[in-house]
């Protein structure tokens, strides 16, 4: 598995009690596969995110990542775990308003002391599978809303990430353009051989995910699959 | 510096402005250096220039401070100093301020007088009695050269040379035998006296030992320029306004840089929850801040150094060197980056977490 979760339970202080963002929740996503996690707001989709993505700790439950236990890591040694092994595609594109689209993804390389000048190669291929290899040298108020959440997706799978992490990346977009893009990073899913899990509210674009897994106050249930 | 590249070419607006207030600060900083540095020579010049690593004065009573203006030493006690161990050379000097005439023209001078031959003065060897070296300044305000005539005090005498740019507390100076410049000094005192005595000396002189036994009070050439009247307020103060100069550079490049942190929070957030480390975000932001700096501190000092250049030329006495240019510009950026790295460490605090769900 490269992604798995288990029996995490994450907690939040709420005055003076503590309110249950996650509970006991498990979760295993293998490589090349899509997993969508539904429910509505406050459910804790976003948790479960933020906690594969190691911005938070679990209070308990072990979260492992492509085989490294999170458990017991500092926070240098989490930051280059997500260097290296993790992308997300944030809701809002968060894009960085100096940067050409090309630089979006640049930028990741730069990170890892990667060269220029194949980091320049990797971003114009990514660019190219969603689309926007015309679109490289434009900056993000140059870009529609679309294009800029598809270099927000090619900038998650610049570090050639065993773990995809997308957090509602049609919040923002009508349906058709919130189809295109599902079908976009299940394409990628499949090319790229990432873990993907794909927090969204809107069952009507999963047509093509493998798994689908519905938080409900804090905790996960997985039905049969979608398809 | 991947960013802040970038971030410098894209809000070009906005470093601009305070690149631009860098420069003026710079230019500012500059011209008053160099002014402060002009003003000092044209102060102290004649005593650094000595050849003399102290100074030995008559000490003043009633708990005053030393002062060229008031001290008078005997010849007893220059030739106790110069027959002390480790003492290399003491030579008596005689400094009064006093007006010099020549024709219709006059000004005023400090006169000082030395024994013939001291290496205390320039072309000391065409001193006499009646002949006088003069300064550069000197024999320019008064359209002097040698042979000229003019009077001292009412002492008559000759130019023997023009040499040096020697001045004292804003005055040209004209160097006189200590026995013309005792006719000039009308409260010399009785017998042949002198200001000072100008040692040069090694490091087995005893100065303490040797103050006591010839009741004269020693110090440095260099601490001897608080004794000149007014050095130590007008270099003071100005000392003092490029001080806050440089303090409200640091507090601006500090505050915009606080500014412009607080403004790119959610983009260090972004680039945090990616994957970039806290020490690589510091360097980017502190790697922009000392280019902007470098930039503002280049171009002011260039400006500074061609109006620093062409008030050369003229009346104000301003002092170009790698000192006056250089130190402040090294101050400047010195000072400007530790008030920026005090801004952006904020960005140690920043919650990768925030770019999960957060809105632009």
């Amino acid at each position: 598995m490269s992604l798995n979760l288990t029996d995490v339970t994450l907690t939040y202080p709420d005055g003076d009690s503590r309110l249950t963002a996650l509970d006991h929740v498990s979760l295993d996503v293998p490589k090349g596969t899509l997993t969508a996690v539904i429910g509505p707001s406050g459910s804790g989709k976003s948790s479960l995110l933020a906690v594969a993505a190691t911005l938070i700790t679990p209070d308990s439950g072990t979260v492992t990542v492509d085989g490294t236990t999170t458990a017991g890591l500092t926070r240098a040694e989490l930051t280059d775990l997500r260097r290296h092994k993790i992308g997300i595609v944030f809701q809002q594109p968060n894009l960085l308003p100096s940067l050409t689209a090309a630089e979006q993804l640049q930028v990741i390389a730069h990170l890892d002391g990667r060269s220029p000048t194949r980091a320049r190669g990797r971003a114009m291929e990514l660019l190219d599978a969603v689309g926007l290899a015309a679109q490289a040298n434009r900056r993000p108020h140059q870009l529609s809303g679309g294009q800029r959440q598809r270099v927000n997706i090619a900038r998650a799978l610049m570090n050639d990430p065993t773990v995809l992490l997308v957090d509602e990346p049609t919040s923002a977009l009508d349906h058709e353009r919130g189809a295109a893009v599902i079908d976009l990073i299940t394409r990628l899913t499949h090319q790229q051989a990432t873990a993907t899990v794909l927090v969204t509210h809107d069952r009507t674009l999963l047509t093509a995910v493998e798994q689908v897994a519905e938080v409900d106050d804090g905790r996960l249930r997985l039905p049969a699959p979608a398809r | 510096m991947f960013v802040a590249w970038r971030d410098l070419r894209f809000a070009k607006g906005r470093f601009a402005l305070v690149g631009a207030v860098i420069v003026l600060i710079t230019l500012l900083v500059g011209l008053l250096s160099g002014l402060t540095a002009g003003l000092g020579r044209q102060n102290v010049s004649a005593i650094t220039g000595l050849p003399a690593n102290k100074i030995a004065f008559e000490p003043p009573g009633g708990g005053q401070d030393l002062s060229y203006a008031n001290s008078t030493v005997t010849e007893e006690q220059w030739r106790q100093w110069a027959a002390a161990p480790g003492v290399t050379s003491a030579e008596p000097l005689g400094i009064t301020t006093t007006k010099a005439t020549a024709g219709d023209r006059s000004a005023g001078v400090s006169a000082f007088g030395v024994r013939p031959g001291a290496a205390l003065a320039p072309d000391s060897d065409r001193i006499d009695d009646d002949s006088a070296v003069l300064s550069r300044d000197a024999a320019d305000e008064l359209g002097l050269g040698p042979g000229d005539a003019l009077t001292v005090a009412g002492h008559p005498l000759t130019v023997a040379a023009v040499s040096g740019d020697a001045s004292f507390s804003h005055t040209p100076v004209i160097w006189v035998s200590l026995d013309a410049w005792q006719e000039i000094t009308p409260t010399a005192g009785d017998g042949p006296s002198a200001t000072v005595i100008a040692l040069d000396t090694t490091s087995g002189v005893d100065v303490k030992a040797t103050d006591e036994a010839t009741g004269t009070r020693t110090v440095s050439t260099s601490s001897s320029l608080s004794a000149i009247g007014s050095y130590p307020s007008e270099n003071g103060s100005l000392q003092l306004m490029r001080g806050f100069l440089f303090a409200i550079s640091a507090l601006v490049i500090g505050a915009f840089f606080t500014v412009w942190t607080i403004q790119r929070s959610a983009d260090v957030a972004v680039l945090k929850a990616l994957g970039a480390s806290t020490a690589n975000l510091l360097r980017d932001a502190l790697g922009q801040a000392v280019v902007l700096l470098a930039g503002g501190t280049l171009v002011g000092t260039v400006v500074a150094v061609a109006l620093g250049a062409l008030l050369g030329g003229t009346a104000v006495p301003f002092l170009l060197t790698p000192a006056t240019v250089l130190t402040p510009a090294a101050v400047m950026i010195l000072l400007g980056a530790l008030g920026a790295a005090l801004s952006i460490r904020r960005i140690t605090s920043v919650d990768p977490l925030t770019a999960l769900g957060s809105a632009r």
